[in-house]
C-alpha cells in the first residue's frame, strides 16, 4: 500500500449528511468483479442528476472529501471505499462516519479524519467559496491545516496511524509475525490435533 | 479472578500483540460462501497465496436458487457459483457444491458438519457468523478485507471485546421458541445493546435449550449490536457434535472433550455489565417496525415513538398486531431454517390449508434430507407450503425470491430492515410456529390458539 504521510490537494466539499454507501456505490454494481473499477460508478445515481461537485473541473484533481454527519453510514460494503479510493481520493473529513466504513476506510490506505461539526462545516463552505482550495493533512502530527493558517488536531488509533505511515496493509503488518504465527500452528499441531486436521 | 468463556477462548489464540492494544489472534476455521468473491480477487491481485486452506469450507448460499438450479438465467447470478467453485478448488478448499447435499447456508452448514466447534474461533464474510459461538467459541463476520487477511495469514487483527452476561432463569412456556427468546433480549437491551461487548447467554432456559434452539439464539446476537454471541458447551453441546463429519474422533475426542470441559466461564469471573429475564414470562413475539428491537408479545399494541418505521410499514399507533393480515410467509434463514424449526411447522400446519402463499427453504441439502425422510415435505405440501431447494432465498432476496413492494411478510429470518426483503417489503420476525400459524389463518396468530386442546 501507498504509504499516507502528509496530503497536500484539492479538497471538495460534499454537503449531504447521512450519505451511506449505496450512495457512493449503488448495490447493483457490487455484483461487478473489482476489476470493472468501482470508481465508475461513484456516487453513480447523484452524478447522474448533474451538477455534482466532483464532475466540476475546479475539484477534479481532489483527494481530499469534507462531507457532513454520518458519512458511509448503512451496508458494510467496502467498494464503497475501493469506489472512492479508485477516484483518486485519499482521505474524508466528516464529523461522523459509519462504523464499518471507518474501518474499511484504513484498510485500503485511506485516512477517514473527525472534526467538530461547526468546524467540518465552515471547512466546507470556505472550499465551496473558493474551488480548488488545498488542505494539508499531516497524520504523523494529527494535524489539518487550512488555507487560513489555522490546525486542527485530529484523533487516531495508534494501530491504523503506523499502518497507514509505513504503508502497510495488515497483511503486510501480519507477514512480520511470521515466526509467532507458524509456532503457534506447531503447537496447535500437537497439543490439539484435530483443530489442526479439520 | 477467574475468566469468562470469552477470555479463555482469547487467550488461547493470542499470537502477538501488536500497537493500539490490538491482539493478532489464531483463526481455527474460516467458511466461505458465494459472495466472498471479492477476497479472492484482493488476493489474486496482490500475488498472495492462501495459507490454510484446510482450514475453510465453502459452500454457495447467498445467490443460489431456490427452484430451478440447473438453469440460472441471470449470467451474474451463475457467474457467483462458477467463481466460487473456480476459487474454492484454485485454492484447494473443500467445497459443497450445488449437487451436493451437504450445500447449504454457512452457518448451517458449520455446526451440521461438526466443522463448528467448542474453544474455536471461526469466522466468515457475513455479519450472522455469530451463530457458531453456540457450540461455546468466538465466532463473527469480517469484512472483505478481512477475509483476504485470514485467507493469505489465518490470523486477523483484533481489539478484544467487552464481556456482557445475559442471565436467563426460569423456563420457557410451551408453544414458545428460542426465538421469541432472542427477540425478547433484543427488544430489552436495544439494537445497539450489545455494541462493543462479546454477549454470553446463560441461565437456566438457555442451557435447556437444544443445540438447534442455541443456535437461532446466537445467530441474532448481531441484531443486539454485538459482533459475537456465546453459550458455553455442556453435554448438550457434545452430544450433537459426537459422530459429525469434522469433529475430533477416537483419542482426539477424549482429549478433546477434557479440554471443552474447561471452558466454561468460572463461577468468579466477571463481567463488564450483566443483564437478567425471566423465560416465564415471555410470550410469543412479532415485530412491528424495522429494526429487530421492535418487538412485542403478539398480544400487544403497535406503539408510538417511530414515525418512520410505521409509515414505512403502513401501522398506526395502536392497532392490534394480532389479526394483522400477511401477504405471505418465509419459513427459513440461517436464524430458522433447521430440521427442529421445520417439524414445529409442520405440527402447526398439519391437517390445515395454507391461505397465503408459503415457502419453507431448507437450510441445507441434509436438513432438506431428513425432513423429507420424516415426511415432513408431505405435510408442507398437502398444506399447501411451497417446499423449496437450501439457501438464504428470501431472508435477502439477492438470489431473486423477493417480497413485492407495500406487501406484508410473516418471516422466520433475522432483519426488517426497510428494503431487506425487497424493494419496499414490509417483514414480520416472529417464530417458525408463529409464521406457521400466519400461513395456516392469513394474520398474525398466537399459535398457542392453534395448539391448544
Ligand atoms: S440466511 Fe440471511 S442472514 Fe443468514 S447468511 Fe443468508 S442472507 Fe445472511
Amino acid at each position: 500500500m501507498e504509504p499516507f504521510t502528509r496530503l497536500e490537494a484539492v479538497a471538495a466539499p460534499l454537503d449531504i449528511a447521512n450519505v451511506d454507501t449505496d450512495r457512493i456505490i449503488p448495490a447493483r454494481f457490487l455484483r461487478l468483479p473489482r476489476s470493472a473499477g468501482y470508481h465508475n460508478y461513484l456516487f453513480h445515481d447523484l452524478r447522474e442528476a448533474g451538477g455534482f461537485v466532483l464532475d466540476d473541473p475546479a475539484y477534479r484533481s481532489a483527494k481530499i472529501l469534507v462531507a457532513a454527519e454520518n458519512f458511509g453510514c448503512g451496508s458494510s460494503r467496502e467498494g464503497a471505499v475501493w469506489a472512492l479510493a479508485g477516484a483518486g481520493l485519499r482521505a474524508w473529513i466528516a464529523p461522523s462516519f459509519g462504523d464499518i466504513f471507518f474501518e474499511n476506510s484504513f484498510k485500503n490506505g485511506a485516512l477517514p479524519v473527525i472534526l467538530p461539526a461547526p468546524r467540518v462545516r465552515q471547512i466546507r463552505q470556505l472550499l465551496a467559496a473558493r474551488p480548488g482550495t488545498k488542505l494539508v493533512i499531516d497524520l504523523a502530527a494529527q494535524t489539518v491545516a487550512l488555507p487560513e493558517g489555522s490546525l486542527e488536531h485530529f484523533e487516531v488509533d495508534p494501530f491504523r496511524k503506523e499502518c497507514l505511515l509505513k504503508g502497510w496493509d495488515e497483511i503486510d503488518l501480519t507477514l512480520q509475525h511470521e515466526a509467532a504465527i507458524a509456532a503457534y500452528e506447531a503447537r496447535q499441531r500437537s497439543e490439539t490435533p484435530w483443530l489442526a486436521k479439520p | 479472578m477467574g475468566r469468562t468463556l470469552y477470555e479463555k477462548i482469547w487467550a488461547a489464540h493470542e499470537v502477538a500483540c501488536g500497537p493500539g492494544g490490538r491482539s493478532l489472534l489464531y483463526v481455527d476455521r474460516h467458511l466461505i460462501h458465494d459472495g466472498s468473491f471479492h477476497a479472492f480477487e484482493a488476493l489474486s491481485h496482490a500475488g498472495r497465496k492462501l495459507r490454510r486452506p484446510d482450514l475453510c469450507l465453502a459452500t454457495p448460499d447467498h445467490y443460489v436458487p431456490t427452484r430451478d438450479r440447473l438453469n440460472i438465467p441471470d449470467p451474474q447470478v451463475r457467474g457467483k457459483m462458477e467463481s466460487l467453485l473456480a476459487n474454492a478448488s484454485a485454492g484447494g478448499i473443500r467445497h459443497f457444491s450445488m449437487d451436493d447435499a451437504r450445500q447449504g447456508i454457512v452457518h448451517v452448514v458449520g455446526p451440521e458438519q461438526g466443522f463448528t466447534q467448542p474453544g474455536v474461533t471461526l469466522v466468515c464474510g457475513d455479519s450472522h457468523t455469530s451463530t457458531h459461538g453456540a457450540f461455546g467459541a468466538i465466532a463473527f463476520g469480517i469484512g472483505a478485507s478481512e477475509v483476504a487477511q485470514v485467507l493469505a495469514t489465518q490470523t486477523l487483527w483484533a481489539r478484544r471485546a467487552k464481556t456482557l452476561r445475559i442471565n436467563v432463569s426460569g423456563t420457557l412456556a410451551p408453544g414458545i421458541a428460542s426465538k421469541d427468546l432472542i427477540l425478547a433480549i433484543i427488544a430489552r437491551i436495544g439494537a445497539a445493546g450489545g455494541a462493543g461487548h462479546a454477549l454470553e447467554y446463560a441461565g437456566s432456559a438457555i442451557r435447556a435449550l437444544s443445540m438447534e434452539a442455541r443456535l437461532t439464539i446466537c445467530n441474532m446476537s448481531i441484531e443486539a449490536g454485538a459482533r459475537c454471541g456465546m453459550i458455553a458447551p455442556d453435554d448438550t453441546t457434545y452430544a450433537y457434535l459426537a459422530g459429525r463429519p469434522f469433529a475430533p474422533a477416537g483419542a482426539d475426542w477424549d482429549r478433546a472433550l477434557s479440554r471443552w470441559r474447561e471452558l466454561p466461564t468460572d463461577a468468579d469471573a466477571r463481567f463488564d455489565r450483566e443483564v437478567d429475564l425471566e423465560a416465564g414470562a415471555i410470550a410469543p413475539m412479532v415485530t412491528w417496525g424495522t429494526s429487530p428491537e421492535d418487538a412485542l408479545a403478539v398480544s400487544a399494541l403497535v406503539p408510538e415513538g417511530k414515525p418512520d418505521a410505521l409509515k414505512y410499514m403502513g401501522l398506526e399507533p395502536g392497532q392490534r398486531l394480532e389479526g394483522l393480515a400477511m401477504d405471505r410467509v418465509f419459513i427459513g434463514s440461517c436464524t430458522n431454517s433447521r430440521l427442529e424449526d421445520l417439524r414445529v411447522v409442520a405440527a402447526v400446519v398439519k391437517g390445515r390449508k395454507a391461505v397465503i402463499p408459503s415457502m419453507v427453504v431448507p437450510g441445507s441439502g441434509l436438513v432438506k434430507k431428513a425432513a423429507e425422510a420424516e415426511g415432513l415435505d408431505k405435510v408442507f405440501r398437502e398444506a399447501g407450503l411451497e417446499w423449496l431447494e437450501p439457501g438464504c432465498s428470501m431472508c435477502v432476496g439477492m438470489n431473486g425470491d423477493l417480497v413485492d413492494a407495500g406487501k406484508r411478510c410473516a418471516s422466520t429470518s433475522n432483519r426488517n430492515f426497510e428494503g431487506r426483503q425487497g424493494k419496499g417489503a414490509r417483514t414480520h420476525l416472529m417464530s417458525p410456529a408463529m409464521a406457521a400459524a400466519a400461513a395456516v389463518t392469513g394474520c398474525i396468530t398466537d399459535v398457542r390458539k392453534l395448539l391448544a386442546p
